[in-house]
């Protein structure tokens, strides 16, 4: 298997006349924690949208592990399974707490999947709440119900949009641990998209800066924050104005 | 009074049997075509959309006579499909010709309603469905799913729009005794004959069979609710 789980050549993305993303040209390396910053409106969750096949770009190429996808091509189910998202705002089912996690196994057909549920449930900490209603949950508990129904599918690649923006301290801290975990223990590859620069200190492996729907910078974490190559990731990552 | 008639009166029983069998296919055809047709307008965007919406609105109100009116001139022997005489295409005056007038009643009913309940799903969770790998059929079921105290709404709307609707039947039917004589029709029969105690007899029918109806299905709606 290639080294890379993505390789975007010349990717744009346009709604009607308004382009909203332009890629020249960005790997994403099997394994690793990468993650996207950059201001509201940079295009950060469009590019999530493309990466886990939700839409298709208006332009380029998407290689994804070994398979290459351009505009209008069929994107296999099965590949598309291979990668999920946890969305900034969790919209769970109007059920339980397990019904929800499980969700996505019962599309897969796998129905006797208790023990990897419970596991799973184990993880985030919401065992205990397995049978109550899921829209009954706080802020925190439903983030983390959207984070166990996306890593009991285990996937490839798993794809964070602010996951964290509207948690508290305790909240962030957990699912930054939860997340690192599933990293470091399956390999899945994560993709955190946030516009919390420390966020992006602690957790990652290598940084995008993405403005205006282009990537300025990628660079390794110590090397983006440190040394900065573009005078505007030297200019975001000091929280000054960039726009 | 209402028990002695009732048992004592075994047209009674068929004008019963009649109404609910009417009533009842009609309502699944409607259904069947109703609740598709909601979901497909209220998750989807497509040129055209605001006008079927439009037209769908109108039908909501539309008068039952009105309908019946039209479905009469439509399966008339002279009428555009009752001259193509084919065989599944009612005559008038069978209870056949009863469900499609009754069909074309609850169906905007049914489907307008299904479709405000779609609409009140959160946008999002679709996105979120396909997100963990579900195909479009499957995320569309999920928000039906979650939309399911109002698609009930919907089914009850689209019940109690046609049990007690007297004009498309009337018209279509023609309240012929041992054919197509239903509650409504019997009603207005009794009363114009001077029979009030077995008119009140069935309005009495109609009702408890309305509410009973309806309050099953809003059991139905609770439970979602609750769940």
């Amino acid at each position: 298997m290639s080294e890379f789980v993505y390789q975007l050549r010349e990717v744009a993305q346009a709604y009607a006349t308004r382009s909203v993303l332009q890629v020249e040209n960005l790997d994403i390396l099997q394994g690793e924690i990468f993650a996207l910053v950059g201001p509201s409106g940079a295009g950060k969750s469009t590019l999530l949208r493309l990466l886990n096949f939700l839409e298709a770009p208006s332009r380029g190429t998407i290689r994804f592990q070994d398979t290459e996808f351009s505009p209008g091509q069929n994107i296999p189910l099965a590949l598309r399974r291979r990668v999920t998202t946890v969305f900034q705002r969790p919209v769970l089912l109007n059920r339980s707490v397990w019904d929800n996690v499980s969700y996505g196994l019962r599309l897969r057909g796998q129905r006797d999947a208790d023990a990897l549920v419970r596991l799973t449930l184990q993880q985030v900490g919401l065992q205990e709440l397995a049978s109550q209603r899921a829209r009954s949950l706080s802020g925190g508990e439903a983030q983390r119900v959207a984070l166990a129904r996306a890593m009991v599918l285990q996937p490839d690649v798993l794809l964070l949009d602010e996951p964290t923006a509207n948690l508290d301290p305790y909240n962030v801290g957990l699912i930054e641990e939860i997340v690192r975990e599933l990293n470091r223990e399956n390999g899945t590859t994560l993709v955190l998209v946030t516009h919390n620069v420390f966020q992006a200190r602690r957790m990652a492996d290598r940084v995008a800066l993405l403005l205006e729907g282009r990537v300025i910078e990628v660079a390794d974490v110590e090397s983006f924050f440190n040394t900065p190559c573009d005078p505007r990731t030297g200019a975001f990552v000091r929280g000054e104005m960039v726009y | 009074m209402f028990y002695l008639i009732f048992v004592g009166n075994p047209a009674l029983f068929e004008i019963v049997a009649l109404s609910l069998r009417v009533s009842c296919t009609a309502l699944i055809f409607s259904t069947l075509v109703g609740i598709p047709l909601g979901v497909a307008l209220g998750s989807n965007r497509f040129v055209g959309r605001r006008l079927l919406v439009t037209m769908l609105y109108t039908g909501m109100g539309l008068p039952p006579v009105v309908v019946g009116l039209f479905v009469y001139l439509l399966l008339s022997r002279s009428g555009p499909l009752g001259q193509l005489n084919l065989a599944y295409i009612p005559p008038l005056f069978t209870p056949a010709a009863m469900v499609a007038a009754q069909s074309i009643i609850s169906l905007p009913l049914v489907a307008g309603f299904t479709m405000a309940a779609v609409m009140a799903v959160d946008p999002q969770l679709r996105l979120q469905m396909r997100a963990l790998g579900a195909t479009k059929v499957q995320s569309t079921l999920a928000v039906l799913r979650e939309a399911r105290a109002g698609v009930v709404v919907a089914v009850i709307a689209g019940f109690g729009s046609i049990i007690s609707e007297v004009g498309a039947v009337m018209i279509v039917g023609g309240n012929i005794e041992h054919r197509t004589r239903v509650l409504t029709t019997a009603i207005v029969l009794e009363t114009r004959k001077g029979n009030f105690d077995l008119a009140i007899t069935l309005g009495v029918v109609l009702l408890g069979l309305a509410f009973i109806a309806n309050g099953a299905m809003l059991y139905l709606q609770g439970r979602t609710i609750e769940e």
